[in-house]
């Protein structure tokens, strides 16, 4: 479930480095990219397909063709709870992702359209203290839902996270309770929720409400599961198969419904929401 | 732990001294009475003095009674039920039916083993996704038999392994999770030893949230907070202490509902009397999920857990 497992292994690999104005390099093949048409491609290398990680507010606008609200519930600000230091201050830690990234906290909830179908978009933010959950993320998700219920359109979430939010302690393991208790509350009020799992998804993201989704989707080679692939290693001590733990290895092993690359992601669910709510 | 030994050869030399009291040396009678107020006296301050770190210790104490301890001393005619019936036996997850002061109820918990035999069998009370999906079954039990469910946890975590990863470890957990959030039947947990993330959630959404005074709930090990946060392994007291993980810590937090009192020194030394409080305890709480409205007591729950969180809105 480390944190910074993830941190480090995604560190610098697929965060969009802007050089020389607006042209960047791609990570994998090296090629020099134009930003605004990378941008336009969803974030794709149209050289060797390689996808570099969304932001938020990127992900909901690859989805939803009208946005009413970008963060429906963009009041809602995190705190220190308990005043928690590791080497460095929690609280400003929050700062500096704030900072960073010009968000509140690791996630967004959209509320908008996609073609026709009205929907909400709970949507995480990597880059955001590693897209980890705590009482904001819980929160945020869980008035969603509630949204979503009393509107009766479908839910989504497009999960980013490395797992629980140490900084918050045992109220962070507490947002797994109440994520999943909103989850049940739109099966029985009979909302569709379709999960998304990016590039990662992790702990007590992955162990909540990420894997109770209606329907669950990846997309392509996400590193995706409960423990982080070095904790794993360590437990057993041996090096852990070539594709563990990626979204293709989870579609052969049952886990998930299907992976999704970028470019068909919006279709996709589009169609999902006319069969079961069309 | 210092504090154990000391304690723990005082306990002994009371013991041992009240066995010859009853063989008849009655003489001995007043020397227990001035080691057990000596006992008393340095047990409590020590307790009172505890750091985290030192409740890490008690709450991983290899004497501490586990969830088959309980189950053996705290209920009559336990029926234990095994398997998820999709892939095998998690042994480190142990449910079935037994009673509880003469009422019928369902048990689920964590079991880590006693001997060496038994934790490797046990899995040192690291669950698999198979002692979720048991777990689960066994719910679904006691809601359909109408029957309050009691869970113990204890446990490090839920297995970081390859099968664990490849059969569901997330999703296991987060059905288990979601599951006893909306269970139509009364659910009451208590942490008797290590509550360790996920994996100790998994049994711990609950009308009623019970901790034995110097039993550990936290997001991650104070071990694994160290290595991640502080960057180095010996940060690990300093990493307990921060995370505010002992019981105290979580009631004051508002997350668990009621501490169960120790016997001095931690719940090994007099298991008796441990088994005794924790009777108690039970029951009170128990009593407080009874004869609700089961529409109530389910969206109770979920106003309990839903208000779990701190931020700021403005």
């Amino acid at each position: 479930m480390g944190l910074k497992d993830f941190i480090d292994k995604f560190k610098g690999r697929k965060k969009l480095k802007i050089e020389e104005g607006s042209w960047i390099k791609c990570e994998k093949c090296k090629s020099l990219l134009f930003i605004d048409d990378l941008l336009k491609n969803l974030k794709i290398c149209p050289h060797c397909g390689y996808t570099f990680r969304m932001s938020a507010k990127e992900r909901v606008d690859s989805l939803l063709d009208t946005v009413y609200n970008y963060d429906l519930f963009s009041k809602i600000k995190p705190v220190d709870i308990i005043g928690f230091k590791d080497t460095k201050r929690y609280k400003d830690r929050l700062k500096e992702a704030q900072e960073k990234t010009g968000l509140n906290d690791a996630i967004i909830v959209a509320h908008g359209k996609m073609f026709d179908k009205e929907v909400v978009i709970a949507s995480m933010d990597f880059n955001f203290m590693g897209g980890s959950m705590g009482s904001v993320v819980g929160a945020k998700f869980v008035r969603g839902a509630e949204f979503a219920i009393e509107k009766r359109i479908p839910f989504i979430s497009v999960a980013a996270s490395g797992g629980a939010r140490m900084q918050e302690s045992i109220i962070s393991l507490m947002q797994m309770a109440k994520t999943s208790i909103a989850v049940d509350r739109m099966n029985k009020a009979g909302i569709l929720y379709i999960s998304v799992l990016t590039d990662p998804t992790m702990g007590g993201v992955s162990a909540s409400f990420a894997f109770l989704g209606d329907i669950i989707i990846a997309e392509p080679e996400s590193l995706i599961g409960f423990a982080g692939p070095r904790v794993i290693e360590q437990t057993i001590r041996q090096q852990l198969p070539e594709g563990f733990q990626r979204s293709e290895f989870l579609l052969e092993k049952g886990q998930i419904d299907m992976v999704v690359d970028r470019k068909n992601l919006k279709k996709t669910i589009y169609t999902l929401i006319k069969h079961t709510h069309g | 732990m210092d504090l154990d030994k000391e304690i723990q050869a005082l306990n002994d030399q009371i013991a041992i001294l009240r066995e010859r009291v009853k063989k008849g040396e009655h003489q001995l009678i007043n020397e227990v009475v001035k080691l057990r107020k000596r006992f008393k006296k340095l047990a409590k301050e020590k307790m009172e003095s505890l750091s985290a770190w030192d409740r890490v210790q008690l709450a991983r104490h290899p004497k501490r009674p586990h969830t088959i301890d309980y189950i053996n001393n705290l209920f009559t005619d336990f029926i234990e039920l095994h398997g998820d019936r999709r892939f095998a036996d998690d042994k480190a997850i142990i449910a079935g039916f037994a009673n509880f002061e003469g009422k019928p109820v369902c048990i689920i918990g964590h079991e880590k083993g006693r001997d060496t035999k038994e934790k490797i069998e046990r899995n040192f009370g690291m669950p698999h996704p198979e002692g979720y999906r048991k777990a689960i079954r066994v719910m679904k039990l006691a809601e359909k038999f109408k029957r309050p469910v009691i869970t113990f946890i204890d446990t490090p975590g839920a297995y970081p392994g390859i099968g664990a990863e490849e059969r569901g470890q997330s999703q296991a957990i987060a059905e288990s999770i979601m599951t006893m959030g909306s269970l139509r039947t009364p659910i009451v947990a208590t942490v008797i030893g290590e509550g360790g993330s996920g994996g100790a959630l998994a049994l711990g959404v609950a009308d009623r949230i019970l901790m034995l005074e110097n039993a550990i709930y936290s997001v991650i090990s104070p071990e694994g907070c160290a290595a991640i946060l502080f960057k180095s392994a010996e940060s690990a007291p300093q990493a307990a202490e921060n995370l505010k993980i002992t019981a105290k810590n979580l009631f004051e937090l508002g997350i668990i509902d009621y501490i169960v009192k120790e016997p001095l020194g931690g719940a090994h030394l007099q298991p008796e009397k441990m088994y005794r409080i924790l009777r108690r305890a039970l029951r009170d709480n128990l009593k407080l999920t009874e004869n609700k409205n089961l529409d109530k007591l389910v969206e109770d729950r979920h106003r309990k857990f839903y208000s779990m969180g701190r931020f700021i809105e403005k």
